[in-house]
């Protein structure tokens, strides 16, 4: 019998809000933290999974969509931050709606060293380019992050990653 | 002896209105700098477009972000050498979401017009047909001499998407053209235009 993930039961609660929310665009790269919520958009007929090459990709994307009034999520993992200055500037310059789920390495109990020069710079990244990080740390704060992450993209119009740290998703042991 | 790239003979001036004669069934994309300046020169700016000023790399994924929300709508990614090989993984992505609405038309001067004329890899090596066909985008057309235009306009018409033409320009200045830089009115704009015919 398959062994049911740790993260099945968050996964789903975010991917329910989303569509909840009218997100139906869902591009990603992959990541041990997202693999559930990537499957469940790339399986439910309400949404679409889309594998990018690089994270800028899909905030590029994102934004295209929102141009014809569609709505979309990046799902990637923090050392993707790196890849996304530049495009960045679009969504501050535009007023872009741009929901971002980072799921974190080199935070918190990480053991690869590679990991943690970009995981320091997560957040002063994105900060420096205009995107408000909100961050879980436990599972009950889960919840009111995410309906507050929707608020401020979509209602409010703002570039805003959803951080899931360590602390919450677990390190990866090697 | 064969060259090993096509040669660059097509004027730029003109290419778009040759290209699509009709530019309102389409909704159009513009990547930074030169490909800006003739998609608004030629549009006279239509509501159907929205040109980059910055965010290099992002032009076809952004085109690709728009078909895939508005699948009913056909999509057109005009945009450059330069532009494109910056996020060239993009036409992976393209491939792999496979969107029937997607057409991206690269002009290639082989140069980096808006900083100086500094050449570019597609003055080299670099064959951007072989790169889209190589990702596995569906459709590819190269075209390097003026008589070929008329086979490259039914090749937007015609061909199954995605699908991606190489036009290989003469160097020399783009469209004169100011464009509206304001990225805010840009965006409501084009939403005004097309967010309620979706």
């Amino acid at each position: 019998m398959k062994a049911i993930s740790p993260r099945a039961a968050w996964s789903r609660l975010i991917f329910d809000k989303l569509i909840h929310a009218g997100v139906t665009l869902f591009p990603y790269i992959p990541d041990f933290g997202n693999d559930d919520l990537v499957k469940l958009a790339e399986t439910d007929n309400r949404s679409r999974a889309i594998l990018l090459s690089s994270e800028a990709e899909g905030i590029a994307l994102c934004a295209g969509a929102d141009l014809v009034g569609g709505r979309g999520v990046l799902l990637m993992q923090s050392s993707g931050v790196g890849n996304c200055p530049n495009m960045l500037s679009l969504i501050q310059g535009g007023r872009f709606p741009m929901l971002m789920i980072v799921t974190m390495r080199g935070d918190y109990g990480e053991q690869n060293p590679w990991q943690y020069p970009m995981g320091r710079a997560v957040i002063p990244i994105l900060e420096a380019m205009g995107v408000q990080c909100i961050l879980v740390e436990r599972e009950n704060e889960l919840e009111q992050s995410v309906d507050a992450a929707l608020s401020a993209a979509f209602i409010a119009e703002r570039g805003v990653a959803l951080i899931l740290t360590q602390k919450f998703l677990g390190a990866k042991a090697f | 002896m064969m060259e090993y790239l096509p040669k660059r003979e097509i004027d730029r001036h003109g290419l778009l209105a040759h290209l699509f004669p009709k530019p309102d069934d389409y909704l159009l994309l513009a990547g930074l700098a030169g490909a800006a300046k003739d998609a608004a020169a030629w549009t006279k700016e239509t509501d159907n477009l929205l040109t980059l000023g910055g965010a290099m790399g992002g032009a076809i994924s952004m085109g690709l972000g728009m078909a895939l929300a508005a699948p009913g709508r056909k999509v057109a990614v005009i945009t450059g050498d330069g532009e494109l090989l910056m996020n060239a993984g993009a036409l992976a992505t393209v491939a792999s979401a496979a969107p029937q609405n997607l057409t991206i038309v690269c002009i290639d001067n082989g140069e980096h017009g808006e900083t100086g004329g500094q050449p570019g890899h597609t003055s080299k090596r670099t064959k951007l047909a072989t790169l889209a066909a190589g990702a596995g985008i569906a459709s590819v057309m190269t075209v390097s001499k003026p008589d070929e235009l008329p086979a490259a306009r039914d090749f937007l018409a015609d061909a199954i998407c995605p699908k991606f033409l190489w036009v290989r320009v003469m160097a020399g200045p783009p469209a004169d053209y100011k464009r509206n830089w304001d990225l805010i009115d840009c965006r409501l704009r084009f939403r005004r235009a097309n967010v309620a015919a979706n």
